[in-house]
């Protein structure tokens, strides 16, 4: 809608429409989101943690090779759950919990594989499997390339 | 020649055309809900033994069209018109059933207002004598709309409070100038495009609710009646949200919509327990209550004058994504029960 080109009562109008729609909307509730995703991300967390442990404890890995094994545990274990249509269910009720840790990362890559699976390999899965986590690893890959350029001149 | 029209916005069907017979196919999830035995089939299973949930949706919306013409006792040959629309884009659910049911074939888009909009211009075909019988159908599918309004099915994300659930349902009916009638038409009022500057896709109500009002107020003011005068106003889908803003805008206008005399199908077709925030939507919500619970009522004489007003918004996520504002469109058609 053309705002500029408006009548001073349909600005207006506009105004107590969209006072109206705040009014009767129903807010999120913030501070139960928070505490699920406390628990829930918490709880991930510590399985990253318990699972990074047995790495070095059990199975002797360098400390670096055993955070690798916990993140591509986590990620197996929501490609599993995100496989068998479970994980979206625990993902409603945690929010931020599920996609913050890696296992956010792991159902956005996971979840279109499977959603695009009948138009093609190519076309389909190919094509869109990074139509949620694409936007994050094109940020995420050219702030760390910003990042890498400045402390390579700005080193302390 | 005269116009037949009340009003600038309110068209009256001299010959009150007839709703002979309707039909509706659901998903397993509404097939739970309150209306669980009006509907003509509950599917097991979302995908409905098809290869994908697109195809699932085009099966549904043939299968409803079928069942109601089976019932009506009726050739799928002496159709002469299909009147229908979907979801999907290019409506492809109903295209592809249009080349199995091989009837003449007006695809139609109003978004979730499309039923309204396909039994206003059917009954607009038999009124004028230019076809009879007509099919009208709308269909919506939970997992075709998903994928393309919001991310995949199994995408783990919150709703916000205000979003709704598209359901999973396809509802026909077939109009006719003669035989036994479930309901006939006597008036519609095609709605304009309302636009509150709404921007929120997850708020589909309140883009809507402008619309509806707008719409409501005109075929009021246009046949002189009163809410009072029909059993039911029903609203398609605006959901608790939208609802709450009607209610609230027809009140401001000196049009208050009384407790008991105002249905949203969006609010009555899952049960409380089915987590689905602000209500249901999709083309497939007003179609199949119309069929599983507001025929029967007005064939039992339960309900003698309803006003069916089916909702849509206009929204597509390539100009959404643009910022661009989300336009309602809301139509009436007021139906009589069949019994005179």
């Amino acid at each position: 809608m053309t705002e500029k080109n408006m009548k001073p009562d349909a600005k207006e109008a506009l105004k107590r429409y969209a006072e109206l729609v705040a009014r009767l909307t129903p807010k999120s509730k913030l501070g139960q989101g928070c505490l699920r995703a406390f628990w829930v991300g918490g709880c991930i967390c510590v399985l990253g943690q318990a699972l990074t442990d047995i790495g070095t404890a059990w199975l002797q890995l360098t400390a670096s090779s055993a955070a690798s094994f916990a993140s591509i545990t986590l990620v197996f274990l929501t490609a599993l759950l995100t496989g068998v249509g479970v994980f979206d269910r625990i993902a409603r009720y945690a929010g931020a919990g599920t996609v913050v840790p890696i296992t956010g990362f792991a159902n956005a890559m996971a979840s279109p594989a499977m959603e695009f699976k009948p138009e093609g390999w190519v076309l389909g899965t190919g094509a869109r499997l990074f139509t949620i986590a694409g936007p994050v690893l094109v940020y995420g890959v050219s702030a760390s390339v910003i990042l890498g350029v400045l402390y390579y001149f700005i080193r302390w | 020649m005269p116009l037949h029209r009340a009003g600038d916005h309110t068209i009256i069907f001299p010959n009150r055309p007839r709703i002979v017979e309707s039909a509706s196919v659901v998903g397993p999830k509404e097939g739970r809900g309150p209306h669980a035995d009006g509907f003509d089939l509950v599917l097991e299973d979302a995908l409905f033994g098809q290869e994908s949930y697109e195809q699932a949706e085009h099966a549904m919306f043939q299968e409803a069209c079928e069942r109601c013409l089976k019932k009506a006792g009726i050739e799928k040959e002496r159709v002469q018109a299909l009147l229908g629309g979907d979801l999907l884009n290019q409506i492809m659910a109903a295209s592809l059933a249009a080349r199995e049911l091989s009837i003449p074939f007006l695809g139609l888009y109003g978004a979730c207002s499309t039923m309204a909009e396909s039994l206003i211009l059917g009954s607009m075909l038999v009124d004028g004598g230019y076809a009879s019988p007509v099919l009208c159908a709308a269909g919506s599918h939970y997992c075709t709309a998903e994928r393309q309004y919001r991310f995949p099915l199994e995408y783990g994300n919150q709703r916000t409070p205000a979003a709704q659930w598209t359901v999973t349902a396809t509802g026909a009916c077939l109009l006719s100038e003669d035989g036994p009638a479930l309901a006939r038409i006597t008036h519609a009022t095609v709605g304009q495009v309302i636009d509150m500057g709404v921007r929120d896709a997850n708020n589909m109500g309140a883009a809507m609710a402008s619309a509806a009002a707008d719409t409501l107020i005109r075929h009021f003011l246009d046949t002189g009646r009163k809410p009072g005068h029909y059993d039911r106003v029903i609203t398609g889908d605006l959901g608790q949200v939208g609802a709450d803003i009607l209610h609230e805008l027809m009140a401001e206008r000196g049009y208050p919509l009384q407790e008991g005399q105002y249905m949203d199908c969006g609010l009555s077709i899952f049960r409380k327990e089915d987590d689905v925030h602000a209500g249901a939507s999709g083309c497939g919500c007003s179609a199949s209550i119309l069929s599983a619970a507001i025929l029967p009522r007005l064939k039992s004489g339960a309900w003698r004058r309803v006003l069916f007003m089916a909702t849509g918004a206009l929204l597509s996520p390539t100009i959404s994504q643009q910022g661009e504002t989300i336009p309602g469109v809301a139509h009436a058609v007021a139906l009589e029960g069949g019994k005179d």
